[in-house]
């Protein structure tokens, strides 16, 4: 296999979702699409394993009501017993209907953030970390296709051509920096 | 074109003489004199066939039971007998509530007793034929919907939706026709329509300028008018759309719908407040009539669900993807969610403030419903939940099934909850009046729907966003 990758370039997301698809057709092997936007259907039709970041979310928000739970009994029952509005404040179970606000956002709070973080620490960007992108323009209106070259470099530009690519640039890959 | 297969004829029409059979049953068994009623109470606790009586019963005399462990329990604000005590003499002639505390109590206590264990083949009817009838409007709501947002996704089941809201003209008619036997006191469901009643409460009568008979009535008449012309209208072009060409149609249907949900939305919410709360006429919730739309919107949503997968199963609807079953899961999954929401937002405020007269809505609940009360909540929230959450269950057929009989259930539940203790109070339970009722309404109702269904194409062919529907991929 050369190290030689093909950038083709779209300027529609309707146009990029059949090219990928044409390109899939073909059996040749896409590295990655360079979207301003998310495309809907683009991460099935390239045959990207489904993503299990969903999994993780239940599980943090799972952490995230049970350090909520432990949190409300140790503040306000075991602690420091605080009587508000009447209630009785030595039992747990008679007052969790006033920590079940806590209890919602607790756990939305944990499943978010670590949501984030982890999508963060998966996808290996940090703050100040140098854009990987290749062209600067798929943050704007353009789309970009990066294709590996087979043995027919000739076959593959023609193929990308015919999908609809306003643009196919044959280039080096770059060293994985 | 679906055909109305013989089987289902015969499932839906065994269910209706089974049901009404055993309503028959219901309404012959219940006693017509107090010495009766007593009798049967007296049978009933003999057999020990009633468990929520015998955790609270402990050292009461059974028949004083109902007044007297209310009052042992609100000992907490207990400097307010007469508020904390309104479901107790709601339903009582004699109205004698500070009586009721003295001792000398007995003989209007039997006559409360009485006019529950009346009630019950009564309320049984009211309960199911409310329940059918809100998922035949939650349906007409959730189709307004879709036509007012001029949804792409939805249209190939726009039929199915139309043949559900077929049910509701004669659900409504059945509902409308329980609540003018109330109004003739043929039964006691409505505690306020009792003249005597309401001289001896001030509380009431301060409201009678809005609950009276004839204003009730002639409001439930306009509510039912407006929504049976909406559903004649929409079916009308829908069909219509089919044979022409163009838009004509579609943008009336378009503006039919927003005018419908305006309607809706405000006679949905009085509805609520006529035909569910006013049966607690001292009690009030300013949230009541989301809370009942979001149980009857989740009810029709699963609904619409499980007839299409019904439909499918048969080889039709065949332009329905698993994506069009995946967007109903999750309105499915959302509702539950936005259900529970609203459940807990009436429960955690009256329970926190704990004001006797808002409060003892839930005590009643919470003591003589209690198993019912909570595994409701878990049927309709914890259960969905799980079931539900993870994306790939919503485009299975069985767990959108599974799922749909726990909600189905549930919000039956639900509806329950809502009639029941001001109607029966703690003689509740699940004989024949109940499950014959529920038998009867939905042998009429899958009757009512499966024939809607045979009458028109499955498949709007003339709509213009049909094509959409057909490509729809999530």
């Amino acid at each position: 296999m050369s190290n030689k990758v093909i950038h083709a370039i779209y300027d529609d997301d309707d146009v990029l979702l059949h090219a990928v698809k044409d390109v899939k057709a073909a059996n040749h092997h896409i590295e990655e699409v360079f979207t301003p936007f998310p495309v809907h259907g683009l991460d099935k039709a390239m045959g990207l394993a489904p993503t299990r970041i969903a999994i993780a979310s239940f599980m943090f928000g799972c952490l995230g009501l049970s350090v909520a739970i432990w949190l409300t009994n140790y503040i306000m029952i075991e602690d420091w017993p605080q009587n508000i509005g009447g209630k009785p404040s030595f039992s747990y179970l008679e007052n969790v209907p006033a920590f079940v606000p806590v209890l919602f956002e607790m756990t939305i709070f944990f499943a978010a953030h670590l949501m984030v973080i982890t999508f963060y620490l998966r996808s290996r960007l940090w703050p100040f970390k140098k854009a990987e992108n290749p062209m600067p323009t798929t943050t704007d209106d353009k789309f970009l296709m990066e294709v590996a070259v087979g043995d027919n470099e000739k076959k593959l530009v023609t193929l990308l051509k015919k999908t609809g690519a306003i643009e196919v640039i044959v280039q080096d890959k770059k060293g994985e920096s | 074109m679906y055909q109305f297969s013989k089987n289902l004829k015969i499932v839906s029409l065994s269910l209706m003489v089974v049901g009404a059979l055993a309503l028959g049953i219901g309404f012959l068994s219940a006693p017509n004199t107090v010495e009766e009623a007593k009798a049967m109470v007296a049978d009933a606790h003999g057999h020990g066939g009633h468990d929520t009586h015998d955790s609270h019963a402990d050292d009461h005399a059974d028949e004083h039971k109902a007044e007297t462990h209310h009052a042992e329990d609100h000992k907490d604000h207990a400097d307010d007998h007469y508020d904390t005590h309104d479901n107790d003499y709601g339903n009582d002639e004699s109205h004698d509530a500070h009586d009721a505390h003295g001792g000398g109590h007995g003989d209007s206590h039997d006559k409360h007793l009485l006019h529950q264990l009346q009630n019950r083949p009564w309320a049984a009817t009211y309960v199911a034929a409310l329940f059918f009838m809100m998922i035949a409007l939650g349906a007409l709501a959730f189709y307004a919907i879709q036509r007012a947002a001029q949804a792409g996704w939805s249209i190939l089941l726009f039929r199915v939706m139309e043949g559900i809201t077929a049910y509701l003209l004669p659900g409504s008619i059945i509902v409308f026709v329980l609540l003018v036997l109330s109004g003739l006191h043929l039964n006691h469901l409505f505690v306020w329509m009792d003249a005597e009643v309401v001289a001896h409460d001030e509380i009431i009568r301060n409201k009678e300028s809005y609950l009276n008979v004839p204003f009730f009535l002639a409001r439930a008449l306009f509510y039912i008018v407006g929504w049976n012309l909406y559903r004649f209208y929409s079916r009308k072009f829908s069909l219509a759309q089919d044979n022409g060409s163009g838009v004509g149609y579609h943008k009336k249907n378009f503006r039919l719908a927003a005018g419908f949900l305006v309607f809706y939305i405000v006679t949905e919410s009085m509805m609520a407040w006529d035909w569910i709360m006013s049966v607690d006429p001292h009690w009030f919730s300013t949230l009541f009539g989301w809370y009942v739309f979001a149980s009857m919107i989740v009810t029709a949503v699963t609904i619409i669900a499980m007839v299409t997968i019904y439909l499918k199963s048969k080889g039709l609807l065949e332009d329905v993807n698993d994506s069009h079953i995946h967007d109903l899961g999750k309105f499915m999954f959302g509702f539950s969610v936005f259900w529970t929401y609203l459940w807990f937002s009436q429960f955690m405020l009256i329970w926190y403030s704990n004001i006797p007269e808002e409060v003892t809505y839930f005590i009643t609940r919470i003591e003589d419903y209690n198993l019912l009360f909570f595994g409701m909540v878990a049927m309709n929230f914890v259960l969905p939940l799980l079931i539900l959450m993870n994306s790939d269950y919503k485009r299975n057929n069985w767990f959108i099934m599974i799922a749909g009989i726990i909600i189905i259930i549930g919000h039956y539940l639900d509806f329950y909850n809502m009639i029941m203790p001001a109607t029966v109070g703690d003689q509740w339970s699940f004989g024949l009046s109940e499950l014959g009722s529920v038998s009867l309404f939905a042998g009429l109702f899958i009757y009512v729907v499966f024939s809607a269904l045979a009458k028109a194409p499955l498949k709007p062919k003339g709509d213009p966003l049909v094509k959409e529907s057909e490509h729809f991929v999530y």
